[in-house]
C-alpha cells in the first residue's frame, strides 16, 4: 500500500455512529484487553504526533494529563478522534495518512488506552505565571517576535495556544535549542501552508539584502517576512543570491540568559493561556 | 514540430474525423507509436514508457507554454488519474469513482459518471482512482467497492457492472485497467486488510471473468510453502498499479505489493511469495511464466507496484523498475533473471546482496517495539507515481524521495475488513527535512546522470517527449517542464493544488497539448 497523505475528508455521521457518540461513557471503559488493543491502534494512528506512549511531542500534546484542552468526557474524546479539530493539525479519523480509518470500536479502544495512561492527580503547577508574563513581555524579549492573544511580534509562531498542543518539555527544548527543530509537522497533510520558520537571507538584483523567515515557498518563489515584519514576495530567478537555513532566527536562550526558574515561569504563563 | 511530423499527425487526425465512430481496437493500442496524437493507455504505450512522440512543444518554445483550459471537478480529495485522450475526447477519473469525458479542445464536459459507493468501503489511502482503460467503444473503471464496470465511451452509460470481490472484507480497486486483446486486466488493492491478492482478466464485451491469478498461492500450489501456517489466507500481495504488456511474447508484466500485515513479519515466516514481485503472466491464460521478488519477507510496506518499464538495450530485452525499496532493478524480460540492482536514493536496509545480486535485508532493519529508523521510510524511495523512459535520450526519469521512518511493531489480530498493519511508522525527526527529487537514471550504466531537487517531495508522475522535454509536477502545485538532458526547469505554471497525478500529451488540429491533474482539476497546456 502507499498510505500517502490524503487531503482531509469530513467524515459523515451514520446514525449508529451518532448514537454511540452520544454515549457519555466508553462502552469498553476499564477493560484492560480493550486498552491493550487500543495501545496498538494508538501506535498506528496517533503516535505520529502524540508519541509512542501518548506523552506528546513536538507535534501534539501530552494525552496522559488528566485535563485536556478539547476533551472532558469519553464522548468528547470519541468525537475529537472521529472528526478532528478544525483549525488545528488534529485530523479526522482516517485522514492523517497513517491509517485507513478506525471503526467505532477501535476508537473506543483508543479512548480506553488513553484513560489507562492518564496520570490521575494533576501535576503540581510549576512556575510563577505572573512573573512569566512579565518576562515574556519584558526582559526575556519573547514578545518581540511572538504574539500572545493579539499582542506581540509576528516573526515567530503565535504562542497563544502552544501549551495546548506541545508538551512542556517540547516548549522548553524549543527555547533552549530553537534550531534543533523548527516548527514541525506541517508536512503533506497540510501542505498548502507548510511554514517552518526557516531563516532566509536574500540579495535582490539591485543589491539590497533581505533577511527574514519563510512564510511559504516553492521551487520558483518564496514569501518572506523580513525583520521589520514586511511581507516580501521574491522570485528566486531574480535574486542575486538566496540562502535558506534551518538555523532559527531565534536566539538560543541558555541558562545565562534565562534561568531554569525563569523559563519555568514563562512556560507557566503559557500554560495559563490554555487552561480551562 | 518538424514538418514531417505535422503532416503525419494532421493526416491521422483527418482520418479519425472521417471515421467518427472510431473504435479503439487492440491493433491501435499495439501500434500506439503510429498515432502519437492519442494517449490510449495508462502509460501511453504497452511498454510503460509514458513517452510522447510529439515534438511540437520543445526546448526551444516551451517557455511560451500557456494554459488552454481547466476542468474543475468541484470535489475534495486527491486526483491520481492519468487521463486518456482519443480522437478529440479526454477521459479521466476523479475522487469517489467519478469518470468523465471532456472535449479535449476546450475542456467542456461531455458526460460524467458518478458511482454510488456504499458508505462502508475500505480504501487504504484516499478515495482515489488512477484512470480508465479504453477498448472498442467502451471505457473501463475498477471501483473502490471492488467492481469492474464498462461505460459507453460516448455517453458514460453503464454497459456492464460485475463484482470482482467483497469490499466489506477490505478489497477495493484504485488501479487503471489495462486492455490486452479482448481482455481487461486489473489488480486488486487491500494489502492493509489482509486480503488475498489477485490479478483478474475480464472479457471486455461481456464482463465475464476469463482468468484470475492469485498472488498468494493456495495449498498445493508452488510458493505456498513460503508462508507460515495459515498466514497465506490473509497474505495481502495486492496488485494496485498498472502493468505492461509484451506482444512479442504475449506476456503481461504485473507488479505486486506488500505482504500482510505490512510491517510485521512475525507469524508469516518465509519469503511470502508472490508479494513484492514482478510477475510475467501469459496474456491469454494468466498462467505464471516467471516471477522475480524484489523484497523478500517485507516488513516495511515496500510494495513493488511501480510500473515495470520495458527497455531494449544492447540487444537485450529488459525490464527496468525503480523500486520503492530504493533500488533500481534491471531484469532480463525473457528469463526474469536479475541483471543489476543499484541504489538510486538513500537506503539503510541492505548492505549485502545474495548470489543472484539481489539486495538482502539486514536483520537489524526489522521493526522493533521501541521503534527503529530505516531508510527509505514506508512511503518508499518512490511510490505509485509512474516514471518515464525516453527512447530519445535512453534515460529513465523517476520521482524520488529521501525520507526515513521509525518502524515500531504493533501486533494486531486479523479481523475481516479491519486494518491489518501489525506495525506503525512515523517520520524520523533525524532525517527532516524530507527531500524530493526528479532523477535521471541511465540504464546502460545504472548511474544517476541528472538530479533536480524539488522544494519538498512530490507525488507527481513524469512524462518525457520527443521535444527534448520532461514534464512533472510538485507538491506546491507547480507544473514544470525540464530539459531532458540537463533537468534544468525551462517553464512552470502554478496550478494552485498539489500534484498526485502523471502528465500525458496529445495533439488536436496539429497542435500539441500536455495535460495533468492537480488539486481537484484537470489542466491542459499548449503553445499560444
Amino acid at each position: 500500500m502507499f498510505r500517502c497523505y490524503p487531503a482531509a475528508l469530513v467524515a459523515s455521521l451514520s446514525l449508529a455512529f451518532a448514537a454511540q457518540a452520544l454515549a457519555q461513557r466508553n462502552p469498553l471503559a476499564g477493560d484492560p484487553k480493550a486498552a491493550k488493543a487500543g495501545e496498538y491502534e494508538f501506535r498506528i494512528n496517533c503516535a505520529l504526533c502524540h508519541g509512542l506512549g501518548a506523552r506528546g511531542g513536538g507535534r501534539g500534546p501530552d494525552l496522559t494529563t488528566a485535563t485536556k484542552k478539547h476533551t472532558h468526557s469519553d464522548a468528547d474524546m470519541f468525537q475529537v478522534i472521529s472528526n478532528g479539530i478544525p483549525g488545528t493539525a488534529m485530523p479526522a479519523n482516517g485522514t492523517n495518512g497513517q491509517g485507513v480509518g478506525m471503526t467505532d470500536r477501535e476508537i473506543w479502544q483508543i479512548v480506553a488506552y488513553i484513560r489507562s495512561q492518564e496520570v490521575k492527580a494533576p501535576a503540581k503547577p510549576i512556575g510563577n505565571a505572573a512573573h512569566g508574563k512579565e518576562l515574556f513581555y519584558g526582559d526575556a524579549n519573547c514578545s518581540l517576535c511572538h504574539m500572545v492573544r493579539g499582542k506581540g511580534g509576528r516573526l515567530g509562531p503565535d504562542l497563544t495556544g502552544v501549551a495546548g498542543s506541545r508538551t512542556r518539555e517540547a516548549i522548553i527544548d524549543s527555547v533552549r535549542n530553537p534550531s534543533r527543530r523548527l516548527a514541525l509537522g506541517l508536512t503533506e497533510p497540510t501542505k498548502e501552508f507548510p511554514q517552518e520558520y526557516e531563516t532566509v537571507t536574500a540579495v535582490t538584483s539591485d543589491g539590497k539584502q533581505i533577511k527574514g523567515v519563510t512564510l511559504n515557498e516553492d521551487t520558483f518563489s518564496v514569501q518572506v517576512m523580513d525583520m521589520s515584519e514586511q511581507i516580501r514576495s521574491l522570485e528566486k530567478d531574480h535574486l542575486r543570491s538566496f540562502q535558506k537555513t534551518r538555523t532559527s532566527a531565534m536566539p538560543k536562550y541558555g541558562t545565562d540568559t534565562l534561568s531554569d526558574r525563569d523559563l519555568d515561569d514563562v512556560v507557566a504563563f503559557l500554560m495559563t493561556l490554555v487552561a480551562k | 514540430m518538424r514538418a514531417s511530423r505535422i503532416i503525419a499527425v494532421s493526416a491521422a487526425a483527418l482520418l479519425c474525423c472521417a471515421c467518427s465512430a472510431a473504435q479503439v481496437t487492440f491493433e491501435r493500442l499495439l501500434n500506439s507509436a503510429k498515432e502519437p496524437q492519442n494517449w490510449m493507455t495508462y502509460s501511453g504505450n504497452y511498454s510503460g514508457h509514458r513517452f510522447s512522440g510529439l515534438d511540437q512543444i520543445s526546448t526551444r518554445n516551451v517557455h511560451s507554454l500557456i494554459p488552454k483550459w481547466v476542468y474543475q471537478l468541484g470535489s475534495t480529495g486527491k486526483l491520481e488519474t492519468s487521463p486518456l485522450e482519443v480522437d478529440g475526447i479526454l477521459y479521466a477519473t476523479g475522487q469517489d469513482d467519478r469518470a468523465f469525458a471532456l472535449d479535449a479542445r476546450t475542456g467542456r464536459p461531455i458526460w460524467l459518471y458518478q458511482r454510488q459507493l456504499p458508505s462502508d468501503i475500505r480504501p487504504c489511502c484516499g478515495r482515489v482512482n488512477r484512470g480508465l482503460a479504453i477498448l472498442g467503444d467502451k471505457v473501463f473503471m475498477a471501483t473502490l467497492d471492488a467492481h469492474l464496470i464498462a461505460l459507453d465511451a460516448k455517453t458514460g452509460a453503464v454497459l456492464w457492472d460485475i463484482v470482482a470481490a467483497d469490499y466489506r472484507t477490505g478489497y477495493s480497486f484504485t488501479v487503471a485497467p489495462l486492455a490486452v486483446k479482448g481482455l481487461i486486466v486489473i489488480g486488486v488493492s487491500g494489502g492493509e486488510y489482509g486480503i488475498r491478492g489477485f490479478i483478474d482478466a475480464y472479457d471486455a464485451a461481456t464482463g465475464q471473468r476469463k482468468w484470475r491469478f492469485y498472488t498468494v498461492p493456495g495449498p498445493g500450489e508452488p510458493g505456498h510453502d513460503t508462508w507460515q501456517g495459515d498466514s497465506w489466507k490473509v497474505g495481502g500481495a495486492p496488485a494496485w498499479n498498472t502493468g505492461t504488456y509484451d506482444p512479442g511474447t504475449n506476456q503481461i508484466f504485473w507488479p505486486t505489493g506488500n505482504p500482510s500485515p505490512s510491517n510485521r513479519g512475525a507469524g508469516r515466516a518465509g519469503d511470502n511469495l508472490y508479494s513484492n514481485c514482478l510477475l510475467a503472466l501469459d496474456g491469454d491464460t494468466g498462467k505464471l511464466n516467471w516471477y522475480f521478488q524484489f523484497t523478500k519477507h517485507d516488513e516495511h510496506d515496500w510494495d513493488a507496484t511501480q510500473v515495470p518499464v520495458m527497455i531494449e538495450a544492447g540487444g537485450k530485452h529488459l525490464i527496468a523498475q525503480a523500486n520503492r525499496n530504493g533500488f533500481f532493478y534491471l531484469l532480463d524480460r525473457v528469463s526474469g533473471k536479475l541483471i543489476s540492482a543499484t541504489a538510486y536514493g538513500k537506503q539503510t536496509w541492505s548492505d549485502t546482496k545474495d548470489s543472484d545480486g539481489r539486495p538482502v535485508a539486514k536483520k537489524e532493519a526489522s521493526p522493533t517495539l521501541q521503534g527503529h529508523t530505516v531508510c527509505p521510510g514506508a512511503l518508499g524511495s518512490t511510490n505509485f507515481m509512474p516514471p518515464t523512459y525516453s527512447p530519445q535520450t535512453g534515460t529513465f526519469y523517476v520521482t524520488a524521495r529521501d525520507q526515513c521512518d521509525i518502524f515500531s511493531t504493533a501486533p494486531q489480530p486479523y479481523e475481516p475488513g479491519h486494518a491489518f498493519y501489525g506495525s506503525a511508522y512515523f517520520p524520523s525527526e533525524d532525517s527532516e527535512p524530507y527531500l524530493g527529487f526528479l532523477k535521471a537514471i541511465d540504464p546502460a550504466t545504472r548511474q544517476i546522470k541528472g538530479t533536480f531537487q524539488h522544494t519538498s517531495p512530490t507525488w507527481s508522475g513524469v512524462l518525457s517527449t520527443a521535444g527534448g522535454l520532461v514534464f512533472s509536477g510538485d507538491a506546491e502545485g507547480n507544473f514544470i517542464a525540464f530539459d531532458s538532458s540537463s533537468l534544468k526547469p525551462l517553464w512552470h505554471f502554478q496550478m494552485g493544488g498539489a500534484v498526485y497525478a502523471p502528465p500525458i500529451a496529445f495533439a488536436l488540429d496539429g497542435k500539441q497539448y500536455v495535460a495533468i491533474a492537480a488539486g481537484s482539476a484537470v489542466y491542459a497546456f499548449g503553445l499560444p
